[in-house]
This record gives C-alpha cells, structure tokens and sequence, in this order.
C-alpha cells in the first residue's frame, strides 16, 4: 500500500531539457515520483514526493529543483519557539527552508 | 595517512567535530576491541581492523530498547571507522552505514556469512536518513573518510554501497569526482542486502521503497509517550488543585485521599486521550479517513470524547461533555500531527499546509475547553 498526503502542495520541479536520461533520480527517489518517457526522467507522482532533496542531490545536470526540508510538525512548532528540536539530535529537523510567514 | 600507520577503526581525535557529547562517546569507546560486537582482528596491508558479529546479543537488544525508549538515544553511537565482516579482501563490497549503534545493529545483524567492508561515517550518532538531511552523511564525510581510513590502498575496486536513503546527503557524481569511487545506492532497508550483492548490485525496484508496516509504526510511540510526561504530571496537579479549590468554595470538608481519587479520576479521559493520540493514531494510520494528520487525530478523538461521554453520561453535566469535546480531539489532533515527522510520507511544504489550518483550530478548541472545563468545577 502507497500512503498519500496532501495533494498539490510540494515544490518539485523538473526540467526535462536539462535532463540527460541517466537514472539517478528513478534510482533514489523513495517514492517512485518519477519514470522514464522518451528516456529522460519524468515527474510521474509529484504528490508522493516528500521534498528529501535525493534526487536534486544526485542529478549531475541540475535539471531538478525543489526546497527541502523535513515534514515534522513537531520541528516547526519548536521552530517558532525558537527552540532546537531534539527529537532527532542537531543533526534532524532541518528548518533552514522555512519560508518567513 | 597513506603510510599504513593509522590506527583502525580509531579517527584522529582532530578529526572528530566539536560535538561535546559525541567526543564523550568516542571516548567510551577508547578501544573498540571491548565492544561486545567487535570479535576480532583482522590484518591487512593498511594495519588491523576489527572484526564485527553479525549476531546481536542481550546488551545490543537491551540497547535498542533503551534508545526506543528514549534512553541516552543521543549518545547512542559507535566509533566511526572502518570495520570487517567475515574475513573480506580486496574484492570485496565496501558498504558505508552512520554510527547510530541502532542502525548499525540493524546493517549487520543481515550479514551473516558474508565477507565484506563496512566503513562507518562520523554522524554524530545520528541515523542515516536524519543524517543524510541535515548534510552530517554527506558527500564531504563519505570522501574524508575513505581517505582517512586508506580504503584505496585497501580494495582494488573502486566502488562505495551506500543506503539509498542516504541519497538526501550525498551527490554520488561529486563522490567519484572527489574520491575516483563510484557511488551506488543499495536498498532502503538492510535485510535486502544479501539479495542485493547477490544480483551484481542491482535493487529490485521492491527494494527502493520505503515501507511503514504497523511494527514500524508502533516501534515509533515510545518515543512521543516519553516526551507527554511532563504534561501529563502538569495536568495531574491542575486537576488536583481544581478540585481542591472547587471543595474550598464549596466550604465542604476537604479530605486527601479522597481529593487524590478524585483527581485521577478526572485524568482518565485526558490520559487516555494521549494514548489514543500518541499510539492509536500511529497504529490506525493508514485505516482512519483524510489525509491531514492533525485530521485523523482529530476523528478519533471526537470518537473518544463520544465514547467517553456515553461511558460516564449518568455522572456528567452537558458542560462537562462540552469541555470533553474541546479538549480531548484538541489533544488527539496535535498529537496526530506531531506522528507527522516520525512518519516517511510527509513533505516540509504540506506539514506547513495542514499546520496553518490545525494549529488554530487547535489552540482555540483547546482553550475554549480549558474554560469550560474549570467552569465544570465551580457551578
């Protein structure tokens, strides 16, 4: 079973002229959001995406843009408090992407 | 560091972050050789490197219960390094892992049999998908180590097994630009591993998923319980001092042990109320109707104040019932949405979404019952 979230929320975007059919993101993606169409990489589940970051990280051509961060509820209300979460060491819970509201 | 002379699986101590309780850890560890999973020493041509089980014994077990629980899960963590598996050489797999003891546990415990490197980053102790977002299992980590360790002179092939949800951290292209080794993604969970090295690295497309089975689910509520304590004892004592003063106003005699039952009484329904919000939403997960999670906190916990109300109707007023209704879906429903970054399928942009909507709701709904329900106790 694939759970789902919200739907047309996340910040994904891909440009499939950059892209140079190599697989990275097909490979990394937990979430299966893309596949292959024309041998380049598609967006196929954009809603399933959870803005990890993976496959920016690995594309070698930057054809793929989207602002990362956590999905931590918890994170951001400590974030307001302007408290560190420690849900998750230092190292977690990273808010650095956190749009000023 | 070519010179064979480092010692292994030990990091110059210049090396390790300024972390203070992560140098504490590494220096809990001031030999490895102690440690229960180290079972010997291998000699190679880049000096000895211990030998790990791929069995975990009662410490280990003991040991993941306590981080479950929340017990010195921050300190949690082993000496980065490099490590053997069976009696590996220069062919074989290199496989990286963070230094969280738990996920490191978790990686060799599925090796038996097998011959192979594992190289353990510095993480600060922290697992491998929270590490890989903050960047701490990052392209810059992976270089520095197998460098610092003398991986090249080491194996003769030239290629790292990293787990793929380590993929948020590391540019596999800058890797091999960096270092010469190329980079690939193993599965996300560690039992696949076996499958995968038999398949000549290659993950079936099972394997890149990630999956969030009831166990896992539930391997998850200690942690959030452990964090409700305080609340809880807060909660306990404004329930006492309510009644009390209730009593007071009342001028009726006021008597300890009858106050004391009293009180915990009317905890009942807010206690339980946490557990349906920390543990029952998390196990209903997938099964409870919406997507929001503040949402099907929410639904279950007016399923609760309903129950609870039908439960204790001869005994309660309609504004008891009320603040029942204020308060405990507001407990559920923040509790629900705190599960949101303990779970694999939520995204930073709609936690924001749902939390705009929820979080509101949920002060209001929250305050409004509190009102109420001090005003339970003094009509």
């Amino acid at each position: 079973m694939k759970y789902r979230y919200l739907k047309n929320v996340v910040t994904l975007q891909m440009d499939r002229n950059k892209c140079n059919g190599c697989g990275m993101c097909l490979e990394v993606c937990p979430q299966q959001v893309f596949i292959f169409n024309d041998k380049v990489s598609t967006i196929a589940d954009r809603d399933a995406c959870i803005e990890c970051g993976a496959c920016a990280k690995n594309c070698p051509t930057k054809a793929i843009n989207v602002r990362v961060g956590v999905g931590c509820a918890y994170a951001v209300v400590m974030d307001k408090f302007n408290r560190k979460s420690k849900c998750c060491g230092d190292a977690c819970c990273s808010l650095d992407n956190i749009p000023d509201q | 560091m070519s010179n064979g002379q480092i010692k292994l699986p030990m990091v110059d101590a210049q090396q390790v972050k300024s972390c203070d309780t992560h140098i504490q850890t590494i220096a809990n560890y001031e030999s490895a050789a102690e440690a229960n999973w180290v079972t010997g020493e291998l000699e190679t041509t880049i000096g000895p490197v211990y030998q790990i089980s791929t069995t975990l014994d009662r410490q280990d077990r003991l040991g993941a219960i306590k981080a479950r629980w929340g017990v010195g899960r921050m300190e949690y963590a082993i000496p980065p390094g490099l490590y053997a598996i069976g009696e590996p050489g220069k062919t074989s797999p290199v496989l990286l892992s963070a230094n969280y003891k738990l996920s490191f546990d978790y990686l060799r415990r599925e090796l038996p049999g097998l011959n192979l490197w594992v190289l353990v980053l510095d993480t600060n102790g922290i697992n491998v998908w929270c590490a890989a977002g903050k960047g701490s299992f990052g392209t810059d980590e992976v270089v520095r180590m197998v460098n610092a360790t003398g991986l090249p002179e080491l194996v003769s092939h030239r290629t790292l097994i990293l787990p793929q949800l380590a993929a948020p951290g590391v540019a596999a292209h800058e890797v091999r630009r960096l270092s010469g080794f190329k980079v690939i993604y193993g599965p996300v969970r560690a039992a696949d591993i076996p499958a995968f090295l038999n398949a000549d690295n290659k993950a079936q497309k099972e394997m890149r998923r990630t999956h969030f089975a009831l166990r896992d689910r539930l391997l998850l509520t200690p942690v959030e319980l452990t964090a409700l304590y305080k609340p809880l004892v807060g909660l306990t004592v404004f329930l006492f001092l309510l009644n009390l003063f209730s009593l007071l106003l009342k001028g009726q005699p006021v008597e300890l042990f009858p106050l004391l039952g009293q009180s915990f009484s009317d905890l009942v329904p807010f206690l339980v109320a946490v557990l349906v919000g920390a543990v029952l939403v998390p196990a209903l997960l997938p099964f409870i109707p919406g997507r929001a999670f503040a949402w099907k906190g929410w639904v279950l916990g007016i399923l609760w104040a309903s129950g609870y109300s039908l439960l204790a109707a001869p005994e309660t007023g309609w504004l008891q019932i009320t603040a029942y209704f204020l308060t405990l879906p507001a407990i559920t429903a923040y509790l629900g949405m705190n599960f949101t970054g303990s779970s694999t399928f939520t995204s930073l942009s709609g936690v924001l979404k749902e939390m705009k909507v929820a979080l509101p709701l949920i002060v209001i709904s929250a305050s409004l019952g509190l009102i109420t329900l001090i005003a339970t106790y003094f009509v």
